[in-house]
């Protein structure tokens, strides 16, 4: 909407806002303020309380207890119909008994505005489907629905624009599309889009500030960029991207950093980028960070940078790059992604490589509860699969 | 053998709309089932008050209050082989309703494709003539001269050398009138089955009739079993198909009730039939889905 | 031998097609006989008489228009009552929830004698006098659970989440009612009233047991099958018979040509007629 007038964007607030299902909280004293005019992507896995978080602010859910503000109103106590918020449902919703020009109406003839059209036109513009006014939703296609949906929601001039999985329905390549359009309007229109999601390139693509979300409540907040580089728990370093994570004892520090013992190896992480508490750290790295050398290279490898010992057990080539996978002595298996700049000369499977990182690249995590929490369940299980499938072959 | 991991497609399910506790609830049940229990509940207990009532001697026709159950054991003595006959025939031409209408079913349900909604309006197109008239057809159609008696005696098929004003015309008639009842219930449990299921059956174990057995036939068990249920129950208390297709040998308990109330006023005597109807079906249906394990289905 | 194995399936579901409408046929072909004697049963001669004298016979028409007047208002009240059920069982909360199930199912699988019978025995003992009253009073209460049954099919099968996009969009109780789910369960409401009048235009047994003497078109059709039912009956029902196919197609048709985009086909008659 070119034409917006002027109109205070105010920040949402939600404070210690709880839900309960019976015993269960599925948001536990969540308190988070987003910002005005921002793009805010909750990212979480299906269960972790991002949709009931994003349905107790659109008011179809009540919180068991908290307040939800717009600025200085609070409008806890209002009913959904009575908020200035409008959200964009997971398979759209769309009314299939109305066409496309009166789903897009709809929220204006419900506060009682008489004349519509031009509103409504523009606004369909907006989002390139004026043509299609007078279809059935049922006649578009997937994208143009997920457009109708936004339309819908956005006319109304809403303080916040929800989005619960909007993209979820669509395929790979619509999405990455739909992604980029998304984007263009919420710069166009300055409103503050709240995005739920479990995807996590959609979230990191789309919004300026993503938050972690997990069992109800946020494990990190931040730009993109920063929670990806630098994971504050296990959750976030495996359910944000990959990671090699091993376990192992503060020792010492050393200048700035502080020094882990691991399977008789020591690594080195920087004070400011260790986040554990106690004596048990989990020393973490990308898998992108890493560089992997033939071991007769080895003397190649910079003085200060961790380094490790392996044995490649596979290779596979994905095209921007190679995934290796390296076992330890101590039989843990780490990834490698190597970008595949060199022609040839790859590692095999079975050769002996030496592995390492720059400290500047590391992170240490509280290791009190395992280097699984947060990794996909279904992966999880294939691996302990893989696991019994291997020692069942050694075994006979 | 190829073996194929058929994809899991589809959505997450919808929300569960959330149920709000209020008057307001109770205000939409309440007309309508205080209509039902008015005039459907309530006439059951009328029913077995009816059923126990004593003739009032000289009046014939007139009856008092009582606890008469003497009532229950003079009918079910006078018309126990009525009975018995009922639930046969029902029963014969429930099994027969079910052979004729699984493969049409199943047709719809998996290959009739842009014709599945045509045929599911034949299915139900010939309830729209009626009920009495439609039985009567039967009557020309298997009257002494048609076509169907000629050929099976040519074959010497018919005990009888007929088969109007036989039990075999009274089971026919039964079968015809509640097939679309085994139709519709069986469709719609085939129509929920993936037909993938059926793909990934034959994949593994070869044989269509193996795949049938193992997964198909289990699998559209609800639909049978409400099938056979809306066919049976009906059928066992029709008494239409009985009076004009059969002969006073073939009278059903349904015949009984309706003369007994009717034509000589033995209330007590009808209403005690209607009463062991009654529950001789629920009897039936509870053990029948007990048995069939599809207590969901209530 | 291979094409008709392919195809057994096939062939026999258009037998028991053909098999359904011999009935049909015969009814219609001797809506033009001209009877031999009394009995309408066996073809004699081509005759347009009936359907050019589709009154001549007394009673004939009358008894349809008592049917069409009962079917009318006991389907007004059933589906009003139903729909009110419908909308509590599935949108709020409330106690007795089973016994109001079981007092839903139960008509559905008593048999129409018993009810006939029961409700006959209620009748008589408060000394009600029988007639076209008694009659509307019977369909209702049998018409009800079918329309349950129907409408709470389509009101589960809506996705809650095109409520909750209208109340997002500023609609209060009222409007989202008006404005959505009204207009959505519109079509399973049309279906649960055709499917009433139709069951209670061709209901015999339940009218018969509590009429008094009062005609219906079935009631005047078993009192003419003793003596010999008059060919302007079979004219009527073809008459009956082919509006209604006329009336379902369309429907068809039209909701075909909405959904034409949706894969899935709904067609009204299966939640017409499957009770449970």
């Amino acid at each position: 909407m070119a034409n917006n007038e002027a109109r205070p964007v105010e920040d949402l607030h939600l404070r210690n806002l709880t839900k309960k299902f019976g015993d269960v909280a599925a948001v536990d004293d969540l308190t988070l303020t987003i910002p005005a005019g921002s793009f805010f992507a909750l990212l979480g896995a299906s269960g972790c309380g991002k949709t009931t978080t994003l349905r107790m602010v659109a008011g179809l859910e009540d919180p068991t207890s908290g307040t939800i503000s717009i600025g200085d109103r609070d409008i806890t106590g209002l009913r959904a119909f009575e908020r200035p918020v409008n959200t964009v449902f997971q398979s759209y919703a769309l009314f299939p008994h109305l066409d496309i020009f009166e789903n897009v109406a709809f929220g204006l003839r419900r506060r009682g505005i008489k004349d519509v059209k031009s509103t409504v036109d523009q606004m369909l513009d907006l989002v390139e489907l004026g043509p299609m006014a007078r279809r059935k939703p049922t006649q578009l296609s997937g994208g143009q629905q997920q457009r109708v949906a936004v339309a819908r929601a956005l006319i109304n001039r809403p303080d916040v624009l929800l989005l619960d999985e909007p993209l979820g329905a669509l395929d790979l390549k619509l999405r990455r599309q739909m992604q980029i359009e998304l984007k263009r309007i919420q710069t166009e229109v300055g409103t503050t889009f709240v995005h739920v999601t479990h995807d996590q390139e959609e979230a990191m693509t789309m919004a300026d500030t993503v938050a972690v979300m997990n069992s109800g409540r946020i494990e990190q907040l931040g730009h993109p960029a920063d929670i990806y580089e630098l994971p504050r728990t296990v959750f976030v370093a495996n359910f944000l991207g990959q990671s090699n994570l091993i376990t192992g004892t503060r020792s010492a520090n050393s200048g700035d950093d502080v020094l882990v013992q691991a399977s008789g190896l020591t690594f080195a992480v920087p004070a400011d980028r260790c986040f554990a508490e106690g004596s048990n750290i989990i020393v973490g790295v990308r898998p992108e960070k890493i560089t992997i050398l033939d071991e007769v290279d080895a003397d190649r490898i910079p003085e200060h940078h961790n380094r490790l010992s392996g044995r490649v057990t596979d290779v596979s080539y994905t095209g921007v790059s190679t995934q290796y996978l390296v076992q330890t002595a101590w039989d843990q298996e780490l990834i490698v992604f190597e970008q595949n700049v060199v022609v040839g000369d790859r590692s095999e499977v079975g050769d002996a490589v030496v592995i390492h990182w720059s400290p500047r690249h590391t992170f240490g995590l509280d290791g009190s509860g395992g280097t699984s929490v947060g990794m996909d369940p279904e992966v999880l299980a294939l691996e302990a699969m893989n696991a019994s499938l291997i020692s069942d072959a050694s075994e006979a | 053998m190829v073996a194929v991991v058929p994809s899991t497609g589809g959505q997450a399910p919808p929300a569960v709309t959330v149920k709000r506790p209020s008057r307001t609830g109770y205000i939409l049940l309440f007309p309508g089932m205080a209509w039902l229990g008015v005039f459907f509940a309530i006439p059951f207990v009328t029913l077995f008050l009816t059923s126990l009532q004593q003739p009032i001697p000289g009046k014939s026709g007139k009856y008092k209050f009582g606890l008469e159950f003497g009532n229950y054991v003079t009918a079910f003595t006078e018309y126990w082989p009525v009975f018995l006959r009922s639930f046969v025939y029902a029963g014969i031409a429930t099994i027969l309703a079910l052979c004729i209408a699984y493969p049409l079913a199943y047709f719809i349900a998996f290959r009739a494709g842009k014709w599945r909604s045509l045929m599911l309006v034949l299915v139900i197109a010939p309830s729209f003539a009626s009920f009495l008239l439609r039985t009567y057809a039967w009557k020309t159609i298997l009257s002494d001269e048609g076509i169907v008696t000629s050929t099976l005696n040519t074959l010497h098929l018919l005990p009888d050398g007929r088969i109007l004003n036989t039990g075999i015309a009274v089971v026919a008639g039964l079968t015809y009138n509640f097939l679309p009842f085994m139709i519709l219930p069986l469709y719609a449990a085939l129509e929920k089955i993936d037909p993938r299921l059926i793909e990934a059956a034959s994949d593994l174990y070869a044989s269509p009739q193996t795949a049938f057995r193992k997964v198909t036939w289990p699998l559209s068990m609800p639909g049978v079993v409400a099938g056979t249920l809306l066919t049976f129950i009906p059928a066992a208390g029709d008494y239409i198909n009985a009076e004009l297709l059969g002969s006073t040998g073939n009278r059903m308990i349904g015949n009984a009730i309706q003369t007994n109330f009717i034509e000589f006023r033995d209330y007590p005597t009808a209403s005690a039939l209607s009463f062991m109807l009654m529950a001789a079906i629920l009897v039936l249906v509870f053990t029948y889905i007990r048995r069939a394990g599809t207590e969901d289905l209530l | 031998m291979r094409w008709l194995r392919k195809n057994l399936v096939g062939i026999w579901a258009v037998l028991v097609l053909i098999y359904l409408f011999i009935p049909i046929a015969v009814i219609m072909l001797l809506s033009f006989n001209n009877p031999k004697g009394k009995y309408n049963l066996s073809w004699n001669e081509f005759s347009l008489d009936a359907w050019t004298n589709i009154c001549g016979v007394p009673g004939v028409c009358s008894s349809f228009v008592t049917s069409i007047e009962i079917g009318i208002v006991s389907t007004l009240i059933a589906t009003l009552l139903g729909t009110m059920i419908a909308f509590a069982l599935v949108r709020y909360r409330f106690r007795g929830r089973s016994t109001t199930n079981l007092l839903i199912f139960l008509p559905m699988a008593t048999p129409e004698v018993v009810m006939g019978a029961s409700l006959l025995a209620l009748f008589l003992n408060l000394r009600f006098p029988l007639g076209q009253g008694t009659v509307i009073i019977a369909h209702i209460m049998f018409i009800i659970s079918f329309v349950v049954v129907t409408v709470k099919a389509r009101l589960q099968g809506m996705d809650p989440r095109l409520e909750e996009a209208a109340r997002d969009l500023y609609a209060d109780p009222r409007a989202v009612f008006r404005y959505v789910t009204f207009p959505l369960v519109l079509p399973g409401i049309m279906g649960a009233a055709l499917l009433g009048f139709s069951l209670s235009f061709d209901d015999f047994i339940i009218s018969f047991f509590n009429a008094g003497t009062l005609v219906t078109f079935p009631i005047y059709i078993w009192g003419a099958a003793q003596r010999g039912i008059p060919v302007q009956v079979n004219a009527l029902a073809t008459l009956v018979f082919l509006i209604a196919l006329v009336i379902v197609l369309t429907g068809q048709f039209v909701s075909h040509r909405r959904r034409r985009a949706l894969e899935k086909p709904a067609p009204i008659t299966v939640d017409l007629m499957s009770r449970s």
